[in-house]
């Protein structure tokens, strides 16, 4: 059975916190409905204004197993996971054991009271919170599956009084979400009086940890990255998806599938675009090429496994310079691994993905705005240098809702479509050869299909020469690859260049890449408050750009911290930059779990006693 | 494939098409493949089938996959772009480089090895799909780039070069094609252009997966006595059940032409194809007969070639798609992206 790890060492339990610096754990059973409640109650708060984020950790499974949503409540805009939590919802049975062991000493256990308290639950070091729910329920709806929904809105109904949630704002998003359905706004309504009710009456409400509205989310969305990522692919012109389903990734196609609806079928119903479920990741990988090499902008979404399985054509597109997007939501390896967990497993098998010598072009989002952002600039990028390019995002960015500012799209953009050949440049050619580096920056010219006759090559992944013939010659065959090579690291210049945050007098600098983010910054500041100015740089492309060894080679200690065993992207500063090897010590987490800034200081903590 | 420019040699008084091109302009380089391939008879039948549909060669697209008939491509349509892709995945990359652009005459060339191994899957979903594409397998039996081994066409009983004898079941690409619902199905003899060349032109028409399965004998490795797929033993046991005839859109229909117990079909563009069966009874447009029939066939030894089944009321991958009548690869920006005040407006729903 999928488990979160029970919480760490009593070192790190701490006593509840106060106004709007709480996290909250709700533990269910999935497969019955509270996931939405859960949602709304993480959108209410954050409609109070009070930063927010909410992590769902779920199973492998459609019905029946146990799963947890986590929600972080800081006023300081700290929403990376935190591992212990001030107020536990306890409505699965399965799991009181480890759900108990995870409050905050001093902390809250709210739990069905219809019962006696199970002995699983009993600590004598927390408060509990007993509410009816079952019983609340049972007399006051018809029909199993209302009672059971219902209980999930009790519950929130008796977070309105115990956390000082703002009931206007609860009932005016149930207003908005039933406004079709009025039995169902009646009901929820009924169920989140009866909570409140019965937690103002038995309860002496709020309790110390509790909400005060705040205006630090007015310029703000919540967004998981996957619809970010989708709608980015949108902005961007994309007009090719071909896909296979698989977690965590499904939700950037069915995004992608939800906006074209939008904003890309015609008044006569027709579609300015495809998306094509394929019959598994290989074709899905052959598709997108096909479609880059016919000039349009192409894209695929999946997971480790599913790169394991494009490996032959990754391969292909590097060496025959198509452009094309993959963007890998990474989860837990190796093999099926946790297929509902988080990890940065995959930095090493994306970028030097398939046989032969390979690089790729890979950009690490840290959080739904950069895969926004990204999604464009990895079109741009493929087309540019005419490769393919990998958006390395997570599912813990994917699949969660993150506090992020509001998304803005610059309309004077324009697509970089790289060197592609008109018809009448094609025209006024006397040769056109596909792989010859005219202008001396490695990147050749393209043709597109069905332009122009001169524009016509074959395209192969067996050896070529840089006039595209096929050859069996070694230089010939070594002119190309040498040149392919500096193509690709050329694009540290103009990729996303690493995000670099100085402090006087710092002692160290923790380096870190994608959804790591959150969890390091807040580490940060929590070593300011100690008095420790440390220097931070987040990595946001691969090839690095020439800043990235720069800030390494400034700092005697530098901790690479990332979400995997064996310190992926610290092996491959060791490989690709010149850094000493003694300058650089790997800190790692690979629990499939979302980072905290818990793990990021004592991680460090071990590493330098 | 090693590349061998072709030398142009120009004979004024060859035939020249609609566009003025003789067949020459269909060519590309010279066949490296060994003497009597029955490929390279396919190669000519495709330069011809082109030609004489009058298709610019640079609106054409030409795939393939790997293996010795995966090599052909270079060997025609030198002003078409081509794709060498990966063992098998020819279906796919043919697929993306439709969806992005429709509006080119899309021709993918597999052999046995590359669609009925490693390539089945792929092969069966672009029937599925029915993504506008002729498919022509060039079916020998064995594998040749790699000195002789079985493929999965080898029929029961069929001997190898070294002697050894084939017990594994055949996969039939034709009965798989119509089982999984192929709008177009065909069988012909690489040694047989006057039956080739009318059905590659008829499967260039026809708008949606167009699959011919060719038998076109390995003269290095698979046309020994007790092969099922060489020269001698296909010229044995063929079996043509139709013959076909394309009239392309505009070109007067001949009086002469008894249609007498033929089927008229009318494609999509308006041409209209005339299959005249040779079997009594034989209706091409009935999928359910047609693989009764095949079936009897093969249970006689036979090997029946012609156009065997064709359904020309299909709904394409892009009718199915419901794509926008321009090509994707060009719509322009302006139509693609919704631009900020559309973004604007949808952050409210992220509140």
């Amino acid at each position: 059975m999928n488990a979160p790890t029970p919480s760490p060492a009593h070192e790190a339990m701490r006593t509840a916190g106060g106004v709007n610096d709480f996290a909250i754990k709700i533990a269910t059973v999935n497969g019955t409905g509270s996931a939405s409640a859960n949602g709304m109650l993480m959108q209410a708060i954050f409609r109070m204004g009070i930063p927010i984020s909410g992590k769902n950790v779920f199973p492998s499974n459609i019905q029946g197993l146990p799963t947890w949503y986590e929600i972080r409540v800081n006023g300081d805009g700290h929403t990376a996971r935190t591992p212990i939590f001030d107020i536990v919802i306890a409505m699965n049975p399965q799991t009181y054991a480890q759900d108990v062991a995870t409050v905050a000493s001093g902390g809250w256990l709210l739990h069905d009271s219809t019962w006696p308290l199970d002995a699983a639950l009993a600590r004598d070091d927390i408060h509990f919170v007993g509410i009816p729910l079952a019983r609340l329920c049972a007399e006051n709806f018809t029909g199993n599956r209302t009672r059971i929904l219902m209980k999930n809105i009790t519950y929130v109904g008796a977070l309105v009084a115990l956390l000082n949630l703002d009931m206007d704002v609860v009932s005016g998003m149930l207003t908005e979400k039933f406004a079709k359905k009025a039995h169902l706004l009646d009901a929820n309504r009924i169920a989140l009086k009866l909570g409140e009710d019965y937690a103002r009456e038995h309860f002496e409400c709020p309790l110390p940890i509790r909400l005060k509205a705040m205006d630090a989310t007015a310029d703000h969305i919540m967004i998981d990255g996957n619809t970010a990522a989708a709608l980015g692919c949108v902005f961007a012109g994309a007009t090719v998806a071909a896909w296979y389903p698989i977690t965590p990734s499904t939700s950037l196609v069915d995004g992608f599938t939800r906006f074209s609806k939008r904003f890309r079928t015609n008044e006569d119903g027709t579609r300015n675009v495809i998306i094509m479920q394929a019959e598994d990741e290989l074709s899905a990988a052959g598709m997108t090429i096909g479609a880059g090499w016919a000039g349009a902008r192409s894209f695929t979404s999946t997971s480790g496994a599913g790169i394991s399985l494009m490996n032959e054509f990754l391969g292909l597109a590097y060496y025959a310079e198509i452009p094309s997007v993959f963007f890998n939501i990474q989860r837990t390896g190796p093999s099926t691994g946790m297929p509902t967990r988080t990890q940065q497993g995959d930095i090493f098998s994306t970028i030097y993905a398939s046989h032969g010598d390979t690089a790729h072009i890979a950009l690490f989002p840290g959080d739904p705005f950069e895969c926004f952002h990204m999604a464009k600039d990895a079109f741009d990028l493929a087309e540019r240098f005419q490769t393919p390019v990998f958006v390395l995002s997570d599912l813990d960015i994917g699949m969660n809702d993150w506090m992020i500012p509001r998304l803005e799209w610059d309309d004077s953009y324009v697509p970089d479509r790289g060197k592609v050949l008109s018809a009448e440049q094609l025209d006024a050619m006397e040769h056109f050869y596909r792989y010859l580096d005219v202008d001396g920056d490695e990147i050749p010219y393209r043709s597109i299909p069905g332009v122009h006759p001169r524009g016509a090559y074959f395209t192969r992944g067996s050896g070529h020469d840089k006039y595209g013939r096929y050859t069996e010659d070694s230089e010939l065959y070594q002119e190309v690859v040498d040149r392919l090579k500096r193509k690709v690291n050329s694009s540290g210049a103009t990729s996303p260049q690493p995000l670099i945050e100085r402090q006087d007098g710092a002692q160290f600098a923790i380096v870190t890449v994608g959804g790591c983010d959150r969890a390091v910054r807040e580490a940060i500041a929590q070593y300011a408050e100690q008095g420790i100015a440390v220097d931070f740089m987040r990595i946001r492309a691969f090839p690095f750009a020439d800043s990235v060894e720069e800030f390494l080679a400034e700092h005697e200690h530098n901790y690479i911290v990332e979400q995997n065993r064996d310190g992926q992207l610290h092996r491959i500063l060791l490989l690709e930059t010149e850094i000493e090897r003694r300058r650089i010590t790997s800190v790692v987490n690979y629990n499939g779990l979302p980072l905290s800034a818990h793990h990021v200081t004592s991680g460090i903590g071990k590493v330098r006693a | 494939m090693s590349y061998i420019k072709k030398p142009v040699a120009r004979h004024p008084g060859m035939p020249k098409n609609a566009l003025g091109l003789t067949a020459r302009d269909y060519e590309g380089s010279l066949s490296t493949l060994c003497a009597g391939c029955g490929h390279d008879s396919c190669t000519a039948a495709i330069v011809q089938a082109f030609w004489r549909l009058s298709i610019e060669p640079y609106k054409a697209v030409k795939l393939s996959g790997i293996g010795c008939s995966s090599k052909t491509p270079t060997y025609f349509l030198g002003e078409a772009h081509g794709f060498n892709s990966v063992h098998g995945r020819m279906p796919s990359v043919a697929t993306g480089a439709n969806a992005a652009n429709g509006d080119l005459v899309y021709i993918g060339i597999s052999g046995d090895g590359d669609s009925l191994s490693i390539g089945l899957g792929q092969f069966c979903h672009a029937i599925r799909r029915n993504v506008n594409l002729t498919y022509v397998l060039e079916n020998n039996g064995v594998y040749g780039l790699t000195k002789g081994q079985f493929s999965a066409s080898a029929d029961v009983g069929s001997k190898s070069k070294k002697g050894e004898v084939n017990e594994a079941q055949p996969i039939d690409p034709v009965m798989l094609a119509l089982t999984l619902g192929a709008t177009f199905v065909a069988r012909s003899f690489s040694g047989d252009k006057d039956q080739l060349v009318p059905i590659l032109e008829a499967a260039l028409r026809h708008k949606g997966f167009a699959f011919i399965d060719i038998i076109s004998p390995c003269v290095a490795f698979n046309d020994h006595k007790g092969s099922t797929k060489s020269y001698m033993y296909t010229r044995e046991h063929y079996h043509a059940v139709t013959e076909a005839d394309l009239v392309p859109l505009r070109s007067p229909i001949e009086a002469k032409q008894d249609l007498g117990t033929a089927t008229r079909v009318k494609l999509h563009d308006g041409s209209s194809l005339t299959l005249r069966p040779v079997d009594e009874d034989f209706d091409p447009t009935d999928r359910g007969g047609v693989m009764q029939h095949l079936t009897t066939l093969k249970e006689a030894g036979e090997v029946a070639t012609g156009l065997l089944f064709v359904d020309p009321e299909t709904t394409d991958m892009h009718a199915m798609n419901r794509s926008v009548g321009t090509p994707m690869v060009q719509i322009p920006f302006e139509d693609l992206c919704p631009g900020n005040a559309a973004l604007q407006d949808l952050m409210a729903e992220f509140r």
